[in-house]
């Protein structure tokens, strides 16, 4: 069907950076938060990172779809190195956010508990978060939810409060990490694919679809292909990736007054569980499902799952019955055999592997680059830390904060039901990370992401946008 | 937009300058009111009929048959020549009481206070997303508004063997639309076992060669970077993949309401509408509204003439009949500022049942 537009796109692709494949003492696989977390830690300590990604944009994978939370750790495994992740990126994103404007929206949340057997557990997760170290939380009666929370079901029992879960924006976080890391200097290779590696003594000779790179170390971070990659290069992986699909729920903006809080049920063994949060962008969001699946790329919906959600929405806010529904998507997570991460190290060949990232990678991946910065330098490699780094900044998407539509001179404004300008638009196709598809565009704008999902912008969109993808939103010339 | 933001004064601000809103604003300035102002957020008035391609528009209004692209072209002049004020790329942000509107444009944000305020916002079609149909979300899944201003507004086209979901007229709209600019359908999905719309406008599909499937569900979309099949059931335990690169939603129509839903205006979440009074007439009696954002309730809705009764979806209204809506709400509207309409709210037809529990 269009096997002449594939063709146009790889040569497009090709001229966007593949051919100047190189020489960095890093080469970091996957460009998903955590290969852009990793990316701008070390850049910033001052080595040549080069990041390969095989899509055409950041954040194809498992890092697309999650539920943007700010985790506290307050319900990570006691003592693990997914907990001493979580703690440090939350840390951190605080410590940098504003410089990089990104947003934090400070939410809270509430632990639900709807029946007589989840509010005896109640006393446990706070016994937890506190040797967690997470001091803060207590416990809420019925009544005291209800003042906080008015639209929720009064069948709820009672709930503990964690002040400090907030909700950040899971697409401009990594967007600035790597951002950040290329104004410093980094590199970015899209379509690139790693097929093969060899290791020759001090450095690695990486075999992608573009051609090679030489580097000293490899970080994989290549989230749902993590344990490929290390069989295709070392030979074999110590865990095999469980795909596990979540599916979610947005609801409408005027769903966003509903509720302030993030609300989480009580976890199970297995998963966090289905969660409502409010979102970045003004809506209120209800998942995600935990379903284990055999394919790493079925990001697919399915109508009773999602009726199924929506139904378990409105039974916690009932006036969300009301409310229509903007979007559905579903991402999923690099599960494991393993509960904790997998991080993996060839200490004699140069080589981390950072493996089995689930739902609290968005808030671990500062942490975890942190982690690899420390592994580096038993590993050997010599940083230099930069004396004044570039701070770039991302645009603000978020809508509790002055939008671009805002000021003065944007344009016009392309995607009403998101209040996206064309200024915003051009500036996303023309950043020191572009948009490589009309996903990414989306992501890093919102054009086409409301409630009328294209109805009225999508024309424009596609002419704002003709040429610049591998995939377009027109493919030709109307006869009429 | 803190600084103080000037703040111009009408007697009637008007918001969309589609047929509704430009026919309501011209019988205004025609009826002797003087400062006549409507807010058009798009770069160009006329609203969509902009870009339906295809007659029959105007027969009502100018006693000709013409095509939308056309009609839109003359009703803004027409509204132009009487004098009434356009303002493109003018976006309302946000509705206050007694008139009183938030706008932004690229100029930057602004305040425009009017005795009385005409809602006509318009109707849009419902997409992929909010109808929770299963599978991926690939490039090529529209909507007819999306098709049509690609194919009219920029020459363009998304796929060329799409299939096509929906029977309403909006459906063979989208069918012409497609046969005009070179796509050819690969058929047309009906979960309902008649289609909606009546003999003759249904064979349409036939005649340009394409299949109309009746009882059978759109299951599932297939395809990563583009829509490569849709999986399709008619009712059997068997589905069955009908290999095509789009999927074209077409009607179930709702109103583009969303100003009016966050407002401190009554709103029915029924019908996606504020309520209105036999005047049109909102529940800020500062507030009118007009034209297909105004959805009667369903027990009241009449079946246009081309539907066959059953199972409708929301019932959406020509251009013709917004026109009309405009008009007739104009004259209330002439008749209120004179103070001779009498001062009924909304709250009177026990409609008023807000979400509360």
């Amino acid at each position: 069907m269009s096997n002449s537009l594939k063709t146009k796109s790889t040569k497009k692709v090709d001229n966007r950076k593949c051919s100047l494949l190189g020489d960095t003492d890093v080469a970091i696989i996957g460009g998903g938060v955590v290969g852009c977390a990793v990316a701008r830690r070390l850049s910033l300590a001052g080595i040549s990172v080069g990041l390969l990604e095989k899509a055409s944009d950041i954040l194809d994978g498992a890092s697309k779809g999650n539920s943007a939370i700010l985790h506290t750790g307050f319900d990570a495994p006691e003592g693990s190195l997914e907990l001493e992740c979580v703690r440090n990126g939350y840390r951190e994103y605080l410590k940098i956010r504003k410089s990089l404007n990104l947003p934090l929206l400070k939410t809270g949340a509430l632990i639900a508990a709807w029946t007589p057997d989840e509010e005896e557990r109640l006393p446990e997760i706070l016994e937890k978060a506190r040797n967690n170290g997470i001091e803060d939380l207590r416990l809420l009666s019925s009544p005291e939810i209800l003042v906080m929370e008015p639209e929720m079901s009064e069948k709820i029992r009672a709930a503990i409060a964690v002040p400090n879960e907030f909700v950040i924006d899971p697409w401009s976080a990594p967007l600035a990490y790597l951002t950040q890391a290329v104004a410093n200097g980094g590199q970015v290779f899209f379509s690139t694919e790693v097929k093969g590696g060899e290791f020759f003594g001090d450095h690695w000779m990486l075999q992608t679809n573009c051609g090679s790179i030489k580097a000293k170390h490899v970080i994989n971070c290549a989230g749902l292909f993590g344990d490929l990659v290390d069989a295709v290069v070392l030979g074999q992986s110590e865990f095999t990736i469980k795909p596990r699909k979540g599916q979610f729920v947005v609801f409408d903006k005027s769903a966003g007054s509903l509720v302030r809080s993030i609300v989480f049920p009580v976890p199970t063994e297995r998963t966090k569980g289905i969660v409502i949060f409010p979102t970045i962008f003004g809506n209120l969001a209800v998942g995600p499902t935990a379903e284990d699946q055999e394919s790493r790329k079925d990001a697919s919906v399915d109508k009773e799952v999602l009726q199924h959600l929506h139904a378990q929405a409105v039974s916690i806010v009932p006036a969300l019955a009301n409310i229509p529904v903007t979007a559905t998507y579903a991402g999923i997570r690099p599960a494991t055999e393993k509960k904790e991460y997998c991080i993996v190290e060839d200490t004699k060949r140069n080589w981390i592997t950072i493996g089995g990232i689930r739902s609290t990678g968005l808030t671990a991946a500062l942490g975890l680059a942190q982690y690899v910065h420390k592994l580096l330098e038993k590993q050997g490699a010599k940083f230099k830390n930069l004396h004044r780094p570039v701070v770039p900044i991302v645009p603000n998407i978020a809508e509790h904060l002055p939008r671009d539509w805002q000021s003065f001179g944007y344009g016009e404004i392309v995607c009403h039901c998101e209040m996206v300008t064309q200024r915003e638009i051009c500036e996303a196709l023309t950043s020191q990370v572009p948009a490589g598809n009309f996903g990414g565009l989306k992501r890093r704008t919102r054009a086409g992401m409301g409630r009328c999902q294209g109805f009225y912008c999508l024309a424009r969109l596609a002419e704002l946008t003709e040429g610049r993808f591998p995939e377009s939103l027109n493919i030709g010339a109307s006869n009429g | 937009m803190d600084e103080k933001l000037e703040k111009e004064k009408f007697d009637v601000a008007v918001i969309g300058a589609g047929p509704s809103g430009l026919s309501a604003a011209i019988t205004l300035k025609k009826t002797g009111i003087q400062r006549v102002v409507i807010l058009e957020r798009e770069a160009v008035a006329g609203g969509i009929p902009r870009h339906c391609g295809h007659p029959p528009f105007g027969i009502r209004e100018f006693k000709r048959v013409l095509t939308g692209p056309k009609y839109a072209k003359k009703l803004v002049e027409e509204a132009q020549n009487v004098g009434v004020i356009i303002k493109l790329k003018t976006t309302v942000t946000m509705l206050g009481v007694g008139g009183e509107l938030t706008l932004t444009s690229p100029e930057g944000g602004e305040k425009l206070s009017a005795k009385r305020v005409l809602l006509a916002t318009g109707i849009r079609e419902t997409p992929c997303s909010t109808r929770m149909v299963s599978g991926s979300r690939p490039l090529g899944i529209i909507t007819t508004g999306a098709l049509q201003s690609m194919v009219y507004l920029k020459n363009r086209i998304p796929f060329r063997r799409p299939i096509i979901v929906g029977t309403e007229i909006v459906s063979y709209s989208a069918l012409l639309t497609c046969h005009k600019a070179g796509i050819q359908p690969v058929s047309i999905l009906e979960e309902r076992p008649r289609p909606i719309v009546r003999w003759p406008i249904y064979k349409l599909g036939s005649w340009l060669g394409v299949p109309l499937l009746l009882q059978t569900n759109l299951v599932k979309i297939l395809g990563k970077e583009r829509v490569e099949a849709a999986e399709v059931s008619d009712g059997s335990s068997q589905t069955r993949k009908i290999v095509c690169d789009g999927v074209l939603f077409t009607g179930q129509y709702t109103p583009e309401s969303s100003l009016a839903r966050i407002s401190h205006l009554e709103f029915d979440p029924k019908t996606n509408s504020p309520e209105v009074d036999e005047f049109g007439r909102c529940s800020d009696p500062a507030y009118y509204a007009s034209g297909n954002m105004v959805q009667p309730p369903r027990e009241e809705a009449k079946v246009p003439i081309y539907y066959t009764a059953e199972n409708l979806p929301n019932p959406v209204d020509n251009a013709g009949q917004c026109w009309g809506q405009g008009r007739t709400t104009a004259i209330n509207i002439v008749k209120d500022l004179a103070g001779k309409l009498p001062s009924i709210s909304v709250q009177s037809r026990g409609l008023n049942e807000t979400r509360s529990h």
